[in-house]
This record gives C-alpha cells, sequence and structure tokens, in this order.
C-alpha cells in the first residue's frame, strides 16, 4: 500500500473542514464498529476507515466500499465515547471521494444518489419511477425488483408522471449554488 | 388545533397510505393541517450523503415556506424528511457562516421561529385522553411492537427527541388504543434505510433481524412513523423467507383502527404483508 503523507491537505484536514471535527478526536475503541449494523457487509471496519485518515492512507480510505455501504443510521455517532460524529465523517467522506473522483468502492450506491438527486434538479420531488428508471439504465440492472413492481403499480405506489414543483427556478438556483 | 403540514414526496407514492390515514385520524381528533404551499424534497439520504451544503438548502427552502405561512409548528409524518428539516434548522441557529450561505442560496434569511415536530410528538400533544374519549375499538388483543427507527432519535443532540437506545413515548400512545406494547430490543435498530434498490440483500439482512426480534417478543404487528422503515419492513418481507408475515402498520393506521375507520379508508390494503388476521382480532 502506497502511504503518502501530503502536509498541505491531508484527507484528515479536508474532512475536519467539512464537518468541524478532527477525525484525531478517535482513539480506536471500535465501539462503533461493534454496534454498526451493516459491518458485515462492508470491506473495512468504520473505526479502519477512520485509522487510515488518521494515519494518511488516504487512497484506502476513500476507495473502501465502507464509506457507501454507511446507512447513516448514526448509531455509531450516538454511541462515541469522544462524541466523533462518525456519520458526518462518512458524509464527508463521500463526497471528498466524488470530487476527487476517486475509483468508488461502491459504485452502485453513487449512481443511485446521483439518479436520486437529479429527479430532484429537474422536478423539486422525488419521482420513484424516474429514479428508478434512471438507476437501471446507468447499472444496466434491468431485472431488479421485478416481482415487487407491478403490485407497486397496481396499489397505485408508483405513478407514471412526476409531481412537479412550481417554483422551479428557486429549485434549479439551490442546485446551481451548491454545485 | 391547527398544525403545518410537510407531508414530503414518499406520502404522494409509497406511502401514499400514510397520508391517507393521518389526513383521517387528525380529522376525528379536530386537528386541520395546514400543508406548505409548493413544498420540494428535503433531499433525503442522497443529498447528505455526496454534498452537504445541498443537503442544508433542500431542507432550508421548506422553512422558507412554513416562515412565510407563519405557521407555529410543522408536523413533518416522514423519520426522514423530519430528520432533514431539523438538521437544517439546527445548523442554521447554530452555525452563523452557514446560515449565511443559506441565506446567499435562497435570497433571503430563515429564521426558526417555529417548531419542526415529528408524528409521535403530534400524538402526543393531542393526548392520550382525547383518544381514549374518540376511541371506538379498544385494541386490548394485540400485542404491538414499537418502531422507531433511527431518523427519529439521531442525532441526539439535534432531534432532542426521547431517548437513542430505548425510546418509550410511541408506546405510550399505543396503549391509548388499548393494545399492549411489547417490550423487546429492536425498537432503534437500522432498517437499512435507502439501500433499498442498490443493496436490497442489506436491507433484507437488517429488517429480517428486526422482525424476527419482534416476533421472538410475541409481537402481531409492528408498528412504524416512517415511510422508509415501512416499506423495507412490509415491500421487503417476501424476500426474507420467514415462515410466518408480520404486519407492518403506520401509527396513524394503527390508531385510525382504534377510532373506528375502516381498515380501506386508512389504506392497510395498500400494503404487500396482509394485515387480515390482526384486523380479525381487532374487529
Amino acid at each position: 500500500m502506497e502511504h503518502v503523507v501530503n502536509h498541505s491537505s491531508t484527507l484528515a484536514d479536508k474532512v475536519e473542514k467539512l464537518t468541524s471535527q478532527s477525525p484525531m478526536l478517535c482513539y480506536q475503541c471500535g465501539k462503533c464498529s461493534a454496534g454498526c449494523p451493516v459491518r458485515d457487509h462492508m470491506d473495512e471496519s468504520p473505526n479502519q476507515v477512520v485509522r487510515y485518515a488518521q494515519l494518511g492512507f488516504d487512497d484506502a480510505a476513500l476507495k473502501s466500499s465502507t464509506i457507501w455501504l454507511c446507512a447513516g443510521c448514526m448509531t455509531c455517532s450516538s454511541r462515541c465515547p469522544q462524541n466523533f460524529d462518525l456519520a458526518k465523517f462518512m458524509d464527508a467522506m463521500r463526497q471528498i471521494a466524488l470530487e476527487e473522483k476517486v475509483a468508488i468502492g461502491e459504485k452502485d450506491t453513487a449512481k443511485f444518489h446521483d439518479a436520486f438527486l437529479n429527479q430532484i434538479r429537474k422536478h423539486g420531488r422525488a419521482f420513484e419511477f424516474g429514479f428508478v428508471r434512471e438507476y437501471k439504465l446507468k447499472t444496466q440492472n434491468f431485472l431488479q425488483d421485478v416481482d415487487v413492481a407491478p403490485e407497486m403499480f397496481i396499489k397505485g405506489k408508483i405513478g407514471l408522471f412526476p409531481h412537479k414543483v412550481k417554483d422551479a427556478e428557486g429549485i434549479k438556483k439551490i442546485f446551481d449554488k451548491t454545485e | 388545533m391547527k398544525i403545518g403540514y410537510y407531508p414530503g414526496c414518499s406520502l404522494t407514492g409509497t406511502g401514499r397510505e400514510y397520508d391517507l390515514s393521518l389526513r383521517k385520524v387528525l380529522n376525528d381528533l379536530d386537528v386541520e393541517l395546514e400543508e406548505l404551499n409548493d413544498w420540494s424534497c428535503c433531499g433525503a439520504t442522497s443529498a447528505h450523503a455526496t454534498n452537504h451544503l445541498l443537503s442544508l438548502a433542500l431542507p432550508a427552502r421548506n422553512l422558507l415556506i412554513a416562515q412565510k405561512q407563519k405557521l407555529n409548528e410543522v408536523v413533518a409524518p416522514c423519520a426522514a424528511c423530519y430528520n432533514r428539516l431539523t438538521v437544517s434548522q439546527h445548523e442554521i441557529e447554530t452555525n452563523p457562516s452557514t446560515a449565511q450561505q443559506l441565506t446567499d442560496i435562497l435570497g433571503e434569511p430563515v429564521n426558526s421561529s417555529f417548531a419542526i415536530i415529528n408524528i409521535i410528538e403530534l400524538f402526543g400533544r393531542i393526548g392520550k385522553e382525547k383518544i381514549i374519549e374518540k376511541r371506538k375499538h379498544e385494541l386490548k388483543d394485540i400485542k404491538a411492537a414499537c418502531y422507531y427507527g433511527c431518523l427519529l432519535v439521531r442525532p441526539v443532540d439535534v432531534t432532542r427527541f426521547d431517548d437513542a437506545e430505548q425510546p418509550s413515548s410511541m408506546e405510550r400512545i399505543i396503549e391509548a388504543t388499548g393494545a399492549k406494547p411489547v417490550d423487546w430490543n429492536f425498537k432503534t435498530e437500522c432498517c437499512g434505510g435507502s439501500h433499498s434498490i442498490a443493496h436490497k440483500e442489506i436491507v433484507v439482512d437488517l429488517s429480517k433481524k428486526i422482525i424476527d426480534d419482534a416476533k421472538l417478543h410475541g409481537a402481531d404487528v409492528i408498528v412504524v412513523a416512517c415511510p422508509m422503515c415501512h416499506s423495507n419492513l412490509d415491500m421487503r418481507q417476501r424476500s426474507m423467507k420467514s415462515d410466518a408475515e408480520m404486519p407492518i402498520l403506520y401509527l396513524s393506521e394503527f390508531i385510525g383502527l382504534s377510532l373506528g375507520i375502516k381498515p380501506k379508508e386508512l389504506g392497510v390494503d395498500l400494503h404487500f404483508i396482509s394485515a387480515d388476521k390482526l384486523l380479525e382480532k381487532v374487529l
């Protein structure tokens, strides 16, 4: 593993800037990983990803599947003896991974978020049919959910047309000014 | 009693029975809802997972609408919406530079002179006495597991609601219907949230553990207060290969049954897992 420490702007610095908390707060007790409901599905444990950031193994941290599979349940944040908000750390890690265009450790999740937000940008509200269609096109995963989709249509849980917000200009402005 | 209403996107689609049942029940309990004009999406998981400023600005647009409608309180029945609106309001209150950034984006400042409340708080305010007064059926043979999920109780210092590990406010409301809340261990464990599309296997794994624990403790039904939790526990249940089905009801549907509202009017027939056996016990 390549170990490059760039003192001008390390990953730990960038995370601290985005979240107003230093990853150095973590003293590696592992309570977060012990209570993480998604740990079994991740390649690295959550506290290991923090350790990578602390030691300057930036690539290893940013390319882990862990940062994308974190469900944002905040169980870790609420239990941390150092009051380190690990869920917030994970949010920042995803944002940095996208900004720096590193190889995403969990592509489907990133594509899902992208498809979801594209629908908000277009309509102002989440449009399930729209983002699932866009997600399937992005991932070429057409067979997923064929078991439940017809029933969702019948029950009126998925519409074919979006509910559009009238103030489309206001929504566009929010996206333009935050991206 | 009149209160601002932010339905959120799920309540117009996958969770439309939540909206349906809430409107019916609140009407019976003499609560008037004033919907936010031209409300937009809170950004949900996808915004906060990838863009911090966007995740605060999308809810802030709705806070501004509530402010303009001069509402004192706004109820957000979706736990995710409640969470994102509350986080955005908290940032505006505690972080002046973020508040300034949001003012620049929205063109005017958002103040926080109103409260965002969740559905459990709303029923808490209406009061047990009112539910008992209007009750048509005492659901005394029902054992209910109250499931809170993540987003009502965390982050602890932001939502400041109940307890992150062992909350009990929903149980107090459920008792007003006559039902017996069960003591169980998965009240605030995660259902897998937005992984439902990209990683169904994670949702099936996490949600199955929740349902299994409710069964172990003798529950007839799991009562929820979030449309995402509902769709994960209900719609994904068939993929769990369990021997017995567990009906999943919204808190508003459950209260509605005790108020004597017909199950169909509450949208109980829109679920994937049938509640017929439970309804036989109730009606």
